[in-house]
């Protein structure tokens, strides 16, 4: 196992390098100027564009650039934002905390959610307990966030009052009244969120229940005289949720980066926003830091979820 | 239903990965107490473009002058009425008061006694200085210079005197440190971040300024929070605290305002007017509108697009096919619609603009006039023998055909208006193409072949703001060493390449003129020959809107600074 770590560890280096590559190429190439924030104010004469850009070291060529920034990522520095002249590792750890509070708190309610229903859905399969679960998860799965969101805000906070439409990061909670307060703008983006994730979560895991059911093993157990809860939980859910878990390890990662549209929507400063932002002003620092620290979660996560595997599943043993 | 303690253990193994992060949930560590947020002393912003620098120097944009301007102040502003106010200055330098230097080639400012910095640190005439150095120091970038390029020196003659001289005789002495971008920055936060560190300066982030307000916390791209300065010098506030919040889109900004009243103020509105009726009916608040110097336009290319000389298309000394001829550019002038688009597009928001130079008011001229009329724009293409020879529907000439690529940026008002352009024209008898380009590259860098500066098509539409109101530098947008080229890598403004001498000779005579009396003739005579010669074909004249929750009075606005220039005496009903 420890060999077997080591080696994946080894091969993820190469791999990040290849996909840092990658995503600073891309960048460097595509059409678009950190300068764009300029835009809305066009009379700023192109001469002091060239100057802001020789301050910002863009007239390196490019492999020049990769070089300096790679250098400086692997000892902890991510430079600075081209648009606000703040770290990037500042800006991240400003996001995070809302981030992790709205997108993983959502992760977390769809699947408590997901779960027993997925689950319920399959034990009860063609029932009407099933359909209704199946009709609300289609619809969750089909209806993009952002609409959801809309409507949310024109019943919730335009015609009810309920709740804020604009989510406030600089809240403390320290008090009743403000965890109250806290609970009311974070109730809508999570229930956006949670409606769409649980969707697809439970999909899955009503079909992994599925087709466990019918298996051989499943047979024997019942002949063996076991109760059908024992069977559920010991013997099928075991071997359903591998897969799932699987999928629920790779979703981690997306966490991180938030949700780019609901952010948007509810005014959710969070690393969606931060990142939608950066692409927009073409801010390469940010986006380049994002999208790489996404890439090495993923990597990581993967490992972490061909290692739960073999917790999971004993006949899977690693060399 | 028990639950065998094997499944338990492994149900929970798997939730805890995720229930972690719940550990380490909301932002606890960096926090400021507004929870009790239904008080009055709490004025809310709503900006749908964030602020990302406090520097107003290094701003990427309106939006971060607007947040910087909270902090810092000119040495002087002008008002709505065009009055010159003092703000730092202790009075308006004149000639009469000994202030502009008899023969225009300086002016000695007189600074306001008794000004601390927030830190508690003296304003000082070095200030001004500092402030000088760090703008024009290339390598700072500054986005500020542009104003900055007439003048020799800034001295400080003693510590509430500066004496700014310029290279020569002119009738702007009073354009540097004015308005947005005059705002004076403290020489002793910046005096070691004036070059290539300029963007690493902590004061960028954390400023000192004079105005009465200071941050108390800044997230780049989200929200400021301000704080009463304790060392202005004037009457305090009624509020305690502003937040800025940046953000989102400007539709739901204004609804914020005008219906949920989460926010008290949100910045530029750009909405059609059909959406903000809707929203203004029944509201709580109200919309407000202040006349830019910003004009949307249409540029004419004067060079050939469609032909390479020298490695480059729209080269300078090919003229158009068509354009180049003046009763053709009439023709397109007659033919557009510029009323409807202002009804549909604009709304309250603009109004139809016949001028170059649309304000100030002062300069602005009387006798040019807006006409649409398609038979008169048909009868003039038809007499310069413009006539649809081949029957395809298209007029030729000599086997030109008048093919014309549109293009602007990517904007969905903008993209109308190319709409309402291309029907327009069509209607005369030429065929349109449109095209839409992507802000970043449009705007952006001049030598990616799409930017404004290349003009890889016919016409283009965008606006200029001309920003101040002695616009000598704006004039200089059609002048021929302005004109855009291979040569000058892009890096020049006059991307219709338009050249006429009768208009330089008029702008060298600005440049030198210091009786405001004949500047004013000038401006005026510049414009109508730029209007008569169509060498552009101005569209609207468009202005900042604002929503404004009826809660809030003693707003005061202006066309030359931020809409945030007076914040200090907004006041709650």
């Amino acid at each position: 196992m420890g060999r077997y770590l080591l080696k994946r560890l080894l091969i993820a280096i190469p791999t990040l390098i290849a996909i840092s590559m990658v995503i600073y190429l891309v960048l460097a190439l595509a059409p678009g100027d950190p300068l764009s924030g300029l835009a809305s104010n066009p009379s700023i004469p192109p001469e002091i564009r060239e100057s802001i850009r020789q301050s910002l070291g863009l007239n390196q060529p490019i492999h020049t650039r990769y070089v300096k920034w790679a250098i400086a990522f692997f000892t902890g520095n991510m430079g600075y934002s081209f648009a606000s002249a703040v770290p990037v590792s500042q800006l991240i750890w400003q996001r995070l905390p809302t981030t992790l509070w709205v997108v993983g708190l959502a992760y977390i309610f769809s699947i408590l959610i997901a779960f027993p229903l997925g689950i319920l859905s399959a034990l009860k399969r063609y029932t009407l307990t099933d359909q209704i679960a199946t009709t609300v998860a289609f619809a969750g799965f089909s209806i993009p966030p952002f609409f959801t969101g809309l409507l949310f805000i024109i019943l919730f906070s335009v015609k009810l009052g309920w709740f804020p439409s604009i989510y406030n990061s600089t809240l403390v909670v320290n008090s009743v009244p403000s965890l109250i307060a806290q609970a009311k703008q974070s109730i809508m983006p999570i229930a956006v969120l949670t409606l769409f994730q649980t969707a697809v979560l439970m999909r899955y895991i009503r079909a992994a229940v599925i087709e466990q059911l019918s298996a051989d093993y499943v047979r024997t157990a019942y002949a063996k005289g076991l109760s059908s809860s024992q069977v559920i939980f010991r013997h099928i859910l075991r071997n359903a949720l591998i897969p799932v878990v699987t999928l629920i390890a790779l979703d981690i990662p997306a966490v991180f980066t938030g949700a780019l549209i609901t952010e948007q929507v509810f005014r959710i400063p969070g690393i969606g926003s931060l990142l939608i932002d950066a692409i927009n002003r073409s801010d390469t620092p940010v986006v380049m830091s994002i999208t790489f620290i996404y890439a090495i979660l993923i990597v990581l996560f993967n490992l972490v979820a061909d290692v739960l595997y073999g917790v999971l599943d004993p006949r899977i043993r690693y060399q | 239903m028990r639950l065998p303690p094997k499944a338990l253990s492994f149900l929970t193994t798997a939730l805890l990965s995720t229930t972690l992060f719940a550990a380490c949930n909301p932002d606890t560590a960096t926090m400021t107490e507004s929870a009790d947020s239904s008080t009055s002393s709490e004025l809310k912003l709503l900006y749908w473009q964030s602020p990302t620098t406090l520097n107003p120097h290094l701003s990427n944009g309106i939006k971060d002058q607007e947040a910087a301007s909270i902090v810092y102040e000119p040495l002087a502003a002008y008002d709505a009425e065009e009055n010159l106010i003092p703000i730092l200055a202790a009075e308006i330098p004149s000639k009469s008061n000994g202030g502009i230097s008899k023969d225009s080639t300086s002016v000695t400012w007189k600074l306001r006694d008794g000004i601390v910095w927030s830190d508690g640190e003296p304003f000082t005439a070095q200030d001004v200085v500092a402030t000088y150095d760090f703008i024009t120091d290339p390598a700072t970038g500054a986005t500020s210079s542009e104003f900055y390029g007439e003048i020799a020196s800034v001295e400080a003659v003693d510590d509430l005197t500066v004496k700014v001289s310029f290279k020569q005789p002119t009738g702007a002495t009073l354009s540097p440190f004015i308005g947005g971008s005059g705002m004076i920055i403290p020489a002793h936060i910046f005096k070691d971040y004036i070059g290539a560190n300029a963007r690493s300066a902590p004061g960028n982030t954390k400023p000192v300024g004079t105005n009465a307000f200071q941050i108390r916390e800044f997230r780049p791209g989200d929200t400021i929070i301000y704080e009463p300065n304790p060392y202005f010098r004037g009457d305090p506030s009624t509020f305690t605290t502003v937040e800025l919040k940046g953000g989102g889109d400007a539709v739901s900004a204004a609804r914020a305002v005008l219906q949920t009243q989460e926010a008290d103020y949100a910045w530029n509105i750009q909405a059609e007017p059909s959406v903000i009726q809707e929203l203004e009916a029944s509201s709580s608040g109200r919309m407000e509108y202040v006349f830019k110097p910003m004009m949307e336009r249409i540029y004419i290319n004067f060079s050939d697009p469609n032909k390479e000389v020298d490695g480059q298309i729209s080269q300078k000394d090919t003229p158009h096919p068509f354009l180049s001829e003046k009763p053709v550019r009439r023709a397109i002038g007659l033919a557009i619609d510029r009323e409807t688009i202002v009804e549909l597009l604009y709304g309250k928001a603009g109004t139809v603009a016949t001028n170059f130079l649309v304000a100030p008011e002062k300069y602005a001229s009387r006798s040019t006039s807006y006409e649409f009329n398609l038979e008169k724009a048909a009868a003039l293409l038809e007499d310069a023998g413009w006539k649809d020879t081949n029957n395809n529907g298209v007029r030729d000439k000599d086997g030109i055909e008048m093919n014309i690529l549109f293009s602007s940026s990517v904007n969905p008002v903008r993209q109308k208006t190319q709409e309402i352009i291309k029907q327009n024209l069509e209607d005369i008898g030429m065929s349109v193409e449109l095209q839409s380009v992507e802000p970043g590259v449009y705007f952006g860098d001049p030598t990616n072949p799409d930017s404004v500066y290349q003009f890889k098509s016919d016409l283009q539409l965008f606006a200029f703001d001309s920003e101040t109101p002695e616009p000598d530098s704006y004039m200089e947008l059609y002048a021929c060493d302005q004109i855009a080229q291979k040569e000058n890598q892009w890096s020049k403004e006059n991307s219709s390449r338009y050249c006429n001498p009768e208009y330089d000779v008029l702008l060298t005579q600005l440049k030198q003129e210091t009786s405001a009396e004949k500047r004013k003739d000038l401006f005026i005579q510049m414009n109508n020959l730029l209007i008569d010669d169509v060498a552009l074909i101005p569209l609207v004249r468009r202005s900042d809107a604002y929503a404004i929750s009826d809660s809030l009075n003693n707003l005061e606005f202006t066309p030359w600074a931020a809409s945030t220039w007076k914040l200090n005496s907004w006041g709650r009903q």
